[in-house]
């Protein structure tokens, strides 16, 4: 919801180099610029990471959460895609 | 038929300990509570930074101004998690600044009491902050998600203005006649105003029932208020300082410390109003927001003109 406080931006951190980026939480802010810098002043103030993202929260699309049975659904019933599935001979140790 | 539905499988989140999340179908009344809750809770974190900013110009000396400067910015930065937490529930800044300025919505009533000496800044840190962190601690695993992981952040960070606050009691504390004074003074004013700041008795606390049930809270007030008692005489003791409560007593029954009640006439109309410094407080905030109006003004100007594309719904 946009409002005198400019539109909310979500933040996303990366703690390391070769990390993934993990969503943070969001802020208001009027551009990237600005989005950027307080993101930093609010979600690094004690080198919790070292590279930012902002996306603008109207940005981003969601699945739903009263979708989650038949979206994911076609994940169920595969459990030939873990490795688990198959049986492999003692006698060859780990694999 | 529909909410039956939904209704259920609200319900069995909760009893399986899993986090209710923004888009999830959630009951009005747990939606209200929630916004109420933690729209408070912000206020409380922008309002708290003004009896401490009181001191800022003031420190005695340039590394005690750098930490407090960083922990009234931490407060700041507790108030903006907060009211992005509560945004995700479908209110809007505006709103919930609306509603604080205008003395609609509440705010911890701790921050009413003036902060007289340095050792007040001791004691808010040590005792009040040493309070707050007792609840945020327990909200870590609140029922509703985006308030949860705010509250894990702001208690990492809580840690540090416990400890500064302690610090600079135990300089009081062992520094000369008039500091200890101070410090005692300070502890005297500042005790029963923090035991207030887990709210009222369990009997009488109106809004405590939903929010067990609701898993918003996972304890009461009084077995907060007990756990903070028990926690604190010993720190106490360390200091020299008197606890002023002459009711104070180890029961061995429970394991803990009777203690006396704090005024709660006192309390009901420091929240309603009436406190040392409510005007005070609110007249600050309001003078700040109207301050910062030419900023905001300019700023939706500004991305008017140079919207970006992406931002154009």
């Amino acid at each position: 919801m946009s409002d005198s406080q400019g539109p909310i931006w979500e933040v996303f951190v990366q703690k390391k180099a070769g990390q993934p980026f993990v969503h943070c939480g969001s802020l208001h802010a009027f551009d990237k610029e600005m989005a950027l810098q307080n993101a930093r002043d609010l979600y690094t103030r004690r080198n919790e990471g070292m590279s930012l993202w902002v996306v603008p929260s109207a940005a981003i699309t969601a699945s739903s959460p009263e979708d989650i049975g038949s979206f994911f659904e076609p994940a169920n019933d595969k459990v030939y895609r873990h490795p688990t599935f198959y049986q492999i001979p003692d006698a060859i140790g780990h694999m | 038929m529909e909410n039956k539905n939904f209704e259920d499988v609200f319900e069995a989140k909760l009893v399986k300990n899993d986090m209710i999340e923004a888009k999830d179908w959630m009951p009005e009344n747990y939606r209200k509570h929630l916004i109420r809750q933690i729209s408070q809770h912000a206020h409380s974190e922008i309002v708290g930074m003004l009896p401490e900013g009181n001191w800022i110009t003031r420190a005695p000396s340039l590394r005690a101004k750098k930490v407090l400067l960083a922990k009234v910015q931490d407060e700041g930065g507790h108030g903006l998690y907060l009211y992005t937490a509560a945004e995700t529930l479908g209110t809007s800044r505006d709103e919930l600044l609306d509603a604080l300025h205008t003395g609609k919505a509440k705010y911890s009533s701790i921050f009413n009491y003036p902060t007289l000496t340095w050792a007040d800044i001791g004691a808010i840190g040590w005792l009040v902050d040493g309070a707050a962190i007792m609840n945020q601690v327990m909200l870590q695993r609140t029922s509703y998600g985006p308030y949860a992981r705010a509250m894990v952040r702001i208690c990492k960070e809580e840690s540090f203005h416990q400890r500064q606050g302690y610090e600079i009691m135990t300089h009081l504390s062992f520094g000369t006649k008039e500091q200890k004074e101070m410090a005692q003074d300070a502890l005297n004013r500042w005790w029963f105003p923090t035991l207030m700041m887990f709210g009222p008795p369990d009997s009488e606390s109106p809004n405590s029932e939903n929010a067990i049930k609701w898993r918003i809270k996972r304890e009461t007030n009084d077995q907060l208020r007990q756990r903070f008692v028990d926690q604190t005489v010993a720190q106490i003791e360390y200091l020299g300082l008197t606890l002023p409560d002459k009711g104070l007593k180890w029961n061995e029954t429970k394991k803990g410390y009777d203690y006396s009640e704090p005024n709660w006439v006192e309390f009901k109309n420091v929240i309603s109003g009436n406190g040392p410094c409510n005007k005070e407080r609110l007249a600050a905030r309001n003078a700040s927001h109207k301050n910062g109006e030419w900023v905001r003004a300019a700023a939706t100007a500004y991305a008017k003109k140079n919207a970006e594309p992406f931002m154009a719904a």
